[in-house]
Formats: structure tokens, sequence, C-alpha cells
């Protein structure tokens, strides 16, 4: 089976500084990837790659549609990768447009589709086509996500005002809102309490088995990690240092070395 | 005044006096500027008059008040309450029985009220605290009050829109409405059609925009050139205005995409500018510093509003059978700026709860997070440009047709300023909150001539006090765009908590 995207040799440097070294891995579709790794090993610096924020120096990042046919992410604007390439992602530290109504914020995700049905806002003004249809399925769907992570009677709360679970889970189904392929999720499980992690992981899974999204994910919390993920990448200093099921990497030595580092006389003992 | 503290603190003596003096030392220091000297153009006599006893007057009424205050915040209602009192009292009562004005503080009569009513505010708040006499409000609860009052005026807004509508039809026909008070009403609906316009870029969109009056500018020429060459209407031109200025907003729009915030601010500010020096030395075209006159006058469906009907043809008063009356122009010309108002706030409240008004609102919070969910940056903020502008451009033709004469001089930066101003003042993104604005800076000033010099000196105190006071604008409150119907609606204290 086609993996959904594959990177290949992708590189980032910023001046000097070598953020990403020709990293290649492949994301299997409707699985759960995770990318960790120790703090400024570049695993963020992938997800801004992937997600257009960052333009990367070489390297081929390439994404099969299952609908759309394929594209290569690194040579797309920020904002069509979300739009046509249904690559999603959410934020390490959470980008809720906070002054807007929860719902707000889930129809903001379905901008597109909206702008068509309302005939780029002219349809709408002058009260032709479907319009007011439109809203109510991306209302539906709204719903239907925060019937998912149990946030229906906050919808019409000020975002900003949630709690911090909440506003997590309420950035992962705004992501899910756009109707993504792909799901990049930074970090979405710090700062959460372990029942909160649970649930997470629950709502994960239900986004992978019952929606057929591909999840990429960077986690620190190894206990999400090891339970959830069907396949992870391991990045150090910017390489790829181990790739593999979640048992096969716990149990790598360069892993383990790179998390609890290494003893002087053992660093030398290495070729 | 912060945080309701012991009821009885010592009063610190040495340390309000101080505080006191400071602050007159500081009025003594602007003062000598302001007050101190008169040019006199009396010929023979010399050319500065000397007002140091004004000087004089203002430090010690600043010293006296600043006093008072401190005695308020220590909880020393009374002493303050009756000496403010007092002071008020006198000084109304000077003012009522027409004292001689050298034997007063100030020459103007003006400014005499000015301090009779500061001491009269100074008294009420002291009574207000004798009242309630260990019941300090803290800022916070003083701010929550306001936001429940302003999500009270939303919720009104149902009726107090129609309410407002209808005082505003029907103001041409009240008993005391004279020329001179419909003309400044016209200037107030003009102003709020300014301030809804810009409301949509700096208040739903975010984009600080320091140079709106460049739109009004390029509607006003567009409409003037186009009338005085071509011989076109106000009704054909108005779209071409509208047209036009949104066309100058995307060419002001493309260059500063990726400018926020300040750097923002600063570009439009140029962009302002620009527009007003190339209308002023561009002569051939827009006739420089001498403006374009005679531009036609707005036509009511075709029928002039002049006394002498045109060759084969009616005017308005003999179309209908009426006397000429000269007023009657003026009345007309009222109802073309509170219809052209109407017309932007309708477009505003319908568009804020399209997909695309959502998308500004969310760009305005977030940019980065916008482009994650798939909303194109550019296009979003160029509409809002564009659609900001337009109506800058609408405003800039009614100004034109009811002037009748343009100039570079009247698209000035302080015109950006003032409009900006009801935006902000009025708080960000609230409709109601540009009329009540607009009344306050437009109207009132103009109400308030006769205070000619301190004019701009009060707008200026108006503006620092209620940005100290409410920084975020009288009546800031946002209402969702679209609802669940779940929850109760008022969940805006509580505080975010992990």
């Amino acid at each position: 089976m086609t993996p959904l995207l594959s990177v290949e040799h992708l590189t980032m440097r910023f001046g000097g500084l070598v953020a990403v070294d020709d990293v290649s891995f492949d994301a299997p579709a409707s699985k759960i990837t995770a990318v960790i790794g120790p703090n400024g090993a570049g695993k963020t610096t992938v997800f801004n790659c992937l997600t257009g924020f960052y333009k990367p120096t070489s390297g081929c990042m390439r994404l099969r549609h299952p609908r759309h046919g394929e594209f290569l992410l690194e040579r797309m604007e920020g904002h069509a990768i979300p739009a046509k390439a249904g690559v999603a992602r959410t934020f390490q530290n959470i980008r809720l447009f906070t002054g807007m109504s929860v719902l707000e914020n889930l129809l903001i995700a379905q901008h597109n589709a909206l702008m068509r049905a309302s005939g780029y806002t002219i349809g709408a003004l002058l009260g032709v086509g479907g319009y007011a249809a439109a809203e109510r399925r991306a209302i539906d769907r709204a719903r239907y996500w925060l019937d998912r992570v149990q946030l229906t009677d906050r919808a019409d709360a000020n975002a900003g005002n949630l709690p911090y679970g909440a506003q997590r889970r309420i950035e992962i189904v705004r992501a899910m809102c756009t109707e993504p392929v792909m799901l990049c999720l930074d970090e979405p499980a710090a700062g959460l309490n372990a029942r909160e992690s649970a649930e997470l992981n629950e709502l994960l899974r239900f986004i992978r088995d019952e929606h057929r999204v591909t999840l990429l994910l960077i986690e620190h919390d190894m206990s999400v990690v090891m339970e959830i993920s069907d396949h992870v990448v391991v990045l150090d200093y910017g390489r790829k240092i181990s790739e593999g099921t979640p048992a096969a990497v716990r149990n790598d030595d360069k892993v383990i070395r790179a998390y609890l580092g290494v003893e002087e006389a053992e660093e030398e003992a290495q070729p | 005044m912060r945080a309701s503290t012991v009821p009885q603190l010592p009063f610190d003596w040495p340390r309000a006096l101080k505080d006191a003096g400071m602050v007159a030392g500081v009025v003594v220091l602007l003062a000598i500027a302001l007050l101190g000297f008169r040019i006199q153009d009396t010929s023979g006599g010399p050319p500065l008059a000397y007002r140091f006893d004004d000087v004089v007057a203002v430090a010690l009424i600043a010293f006296l008040g600043r006093l008072g205050i401190a005695a308020l915040r220590a909880q020393r209602a009374v002493p303050v309450l009756v000496g403010a009192l007092v002071f008020a009292i006198a000084l109304t009562a000077a003012l009522v029985l027409g004292a001689d004005e050298q034997q007063l503080f100030f020459r103007s009569t003006g400014l005499n009220g000015t301090i009779a009513l500061a001491a009269w505010i100074l008294s009420a708040r002291a009574a207000w605290l004798v009242w309630h006499a260990a019941s300090e409000t803290s800022a916070e609860l003083r701010e929550a009050r306001m936001d429940r009052l302003s999500a009270q005026v939303q919720r009104w807004s149902g009726w107090v829109g129609p309410l407002l509508l209808g005082l505003a039809v029907a103001l041409p026909f009240l008993p005391w409405i004279d020329r001179r008070l419909l003309d400044i009403a016209t200037l107030v609906a003009t102003y709020i059609m300014l301030g809804w316009g810009l409301n949509i870029v700096v208040g739903l969109a975010g984009l600080l925009d320091l140079g709106y009056v460049a739109f009004y500018a390029v509607g006003a020429y567009s409409y003037a050139l186009l009338a005085l060459h071509f011989d076109l209407g106000f009704w054909l031109c108005l779209p071409f205005a509208g047209i036009m200025a949104a066309f100058a907003g995307i060419l002001l729009g493309f260059p500063v995409l990726r400018l926020r915030g300040d750097y923002l601010a600063i570009v439009t500010l140029g962009f302002g500018e620009i527009v007003r020096i190339i209308l002023l030395n561009w002569y051939k075209f827009t006739n420089g510093p001498d403006g374009l006159s005679g531009i036609p006058r707005p036509t009511f469906f075709g029928l002039p509003m002049v006394r002498d009907a045109p060759e084969g043809g009616h005017s308005f008063h003999s179309f209908f059978g009426l006397e000429y009356a000269p007023i009657d122009r003026v009345i007309f010309l009222y109802y073309l700026a509170i219809a052209l108002a109407l017309v932007t706030n309708l477009f505003t409240l319908r568009i804020r709860k399209l997909p695309i008004g959502r998308a500004w609102e969310a760009l305005r919070e977030d940019e980065t997070a916008c482009r994650s969910l798939g909303v194109h940056p550019r296009n979003t903020k160029l509409t809002a440009f564009a659609i900001g502008a337009m109506f800058g451009g609408f405003g800039g033709s009614f100004f034109a047709t009811r002037q009748g004469f343009i100039s570079p001089e009247s698209f000035t930066f302080l015109e950006s300023a003032i409009i900006l101003a009801i935006v902000v003042l009025g708080g960000m993104g609230s409709q109601i909150g540009v009329v009540l604005a607009a009344i306050l800076l437009i109207g009132l000033p103009e109400v308030f001539r006769d205070l000619n010099q301190y004019r701009m000196l009060a707008f200026g105190v108006a503006m620092v006090v209620i940005m100290t006071w409410r920084p975020r604008g009288l009546l800031a409150h946002r209402e969702p765009t679209v609802r669940l119907g779940h929850g109760p609606p008022e969940e805006r204290h509580e505080g975010p908590h992990a």
C-alpha cells in the first residue's frame, strides 16, 4: 500500500544552522505516525515545512490525495496546503480565535466551502444560491464534532474562555472541520492530565478509524506515543536516527542514547 | 481607588501635597505657553497680552482638584464634598448671576463653566462615596459593569436601532431644529457612515488604517471630475466613485499585505499623505490647491433642488407643487446622508454574518491560524481594504456634492484621525458605538463652537479620559455571528482556568 505522504531528503537551513538534515520518511495512509525526539531535534521545523510555513531548502514532500491526485507540498502556498492538498494542523501553543465563539471557530475552518456556497459573497448578499442551506450543513458538521468532544453546550461561548484541555480539543476538531486527509498535531497532549490524555487518545483513534484520516503527531508524552501510534520516526539534531513500530523504536540503542545521553567512554567506543 | 482598602488609612499629607504640587507644576509649564500669552492684533498696542493670572488660577485649580482626588482615594469624602460643593455652588452662582468676568478665574465663560462642571462632578463623586461609605468598587468591577451595559445595549439594539432611525427620520421636522443643527446632523451622519466604513477595515479585519481619508478624497475627486468633465449626475457617479475608491484600496492593499500593526499604520498614514499631495500638485488634473468648484448638486430622482426649473423641465418644488424653500435642499441632503449611512450599516451587518466577514474577524484574531485553515490571507485582506475604501468613496462623493467645492485641504490627516477616533472610541466593531462616538466627537464640538480654541483641547482630554477609563471603547461587546442555541448567553467573565 502506498504511503499517503512521502518526505524525501528534506533539508531546512536557517543561515548556518541546519535544523533538518536530509530527513526521509513515509506516513502510511490512515495510520498514526509519531515524530519524536529530544528538544531541538527539528520536529516542529518538519511540521512547518509540511504545512507551508517554511519553504524547505531542499527535498521533496509528496502527498497522494485519494481524490485530488498528487501534490508536491514544497511548491504550494501556505493557505493552499489545507485548502487543496487537505493537510490540516494544530499548533504547539494553541491558536484559537479567542475572541470568537467556538462555533465560529469551527465555521472558519469551513471557510472555502462556505465561500463557494455564498457565491463569493455576492450571491449571498443578493440572496441567490443556496447559502443558507450550506451554512446549515456547516453548522451540522460543527455540531457533529462538538458532540464528539462533549463541548456542544459550550458552542456559543468565547473560545478564549474555555479551559485549556477544552481549547486543545477544539483546535483538533477545528482542524478536522477542514475535511483533511492528513492531520498534523504538534504536541496535542502537552499540558493535559491523565484523564484528558486518555480522552485524546480516544479521539485520535476515532479520527483514524472512522474518518480514515492519516495522523502525524509530534509528542513528548511517551504514554501517548507508545499507545496509539502505528509508526514512529525519531529525530535527533535534525537527522532521522530511527524509524519503525513503537516497540522496535523503544528498544533501539540509538534512540535510548539520544534520549538518555551516553557516558563519554561509551561515546568514544562508538565508531 | 484600586482594591477596596481598609476604610480609614492615615492620610499622608506630605505625599498628597507633594503630588498636588507636582501636578500644579506640570499645569503651570503647560499653561504658560497655552494660556499665558495672547497675541493681540490691535494696532499700536503691545503685540502680546500677558495673562499670568490665568496661569496661576489654573494651577490653583489643578492643585486643589488633585488634593481633592487624593483625599477621595484615601476615603476622606466629607471634607472634599464640602469643599467641592461650596466651590461649585459659588462658581455656578457667579456664572448664572453674571458676575464681572474679570473677577472670575478666566475671561471665558465657557472655561469657567467647564471648571464649575468639574467641581460638580467631583462633589457628586464625593457624595457617592459618602453615600456608599465602605463599598468602593474596583476597576475590574467597573469594567465588568460597563461590559454588562454594552451587552445590554447590544441586546437592546433590536429596538434601539429602529428608535434611533425613527428619530433620525423625524429630526428635520422637530420644532427646535434650525438649519444650523440640521447641517451638523448631516455632518454627523456623514461621519457615522465613514466610521462604519472604516469599522470594516479596523474593527472587523483589524488592519489599522491611518490613511482612510485618502479613499474619501478619491471618492470626492472621482465624483467631481466625472461630473465636471462628462456632465454626469450624482446617482450615476456614486457607484463609479465607490469603484474608484475600492480600486485605490486594492492599490494600497497590495504592498502592505505583509505588514502588521504599527508598520501597517505608518504605511497607510503615508498613503493618505501621498494622495493628498498628488491632489495638491497635479494641477492640470485636479486644479491643485485651487480645488474644484461648481460640483453639481444631487437631484431627487432627476428633479433638481433649485428655485428656477431648467428649460422644459421641473424642479423639485414645482413638480410637487410646493413653495420653494431653501431648507428643502438641506433636508434632502440630510436624508441622503442618512440613507447612505444606513446602506453602509445594513451591508456591514449582513456581511459580518457571511463567511468573508467571519474570515475578516478571524484574520484580526490570528493570521497564522487562518492560513493553517486554508483562508487566503491576501484575498481576505484585499476585500476588507476594498470594501472599506468603497464606503469611504461613497462618503467622499456625498461630501463633494454637499459642499459643491472640494480642495485637498479637506483631506488632511486630521480627518483620518477623527474617523479612526470615532471607531476606536465607539468600541471596535460596534455599530451603535460608532453612532455614539460620532455624536460625541463631531456633534458636540460643533454645538460647542463657542469654546473655539479650547475645542481641540477638550477633544484631546475626552480621548485621554475614555482611553484610560475604558480602553476597549465605549460599547465594546461582541455578539457571535451565529449561535447553536446552547448554554447561557453571558459567559464573558469566567476567566480561562485550566
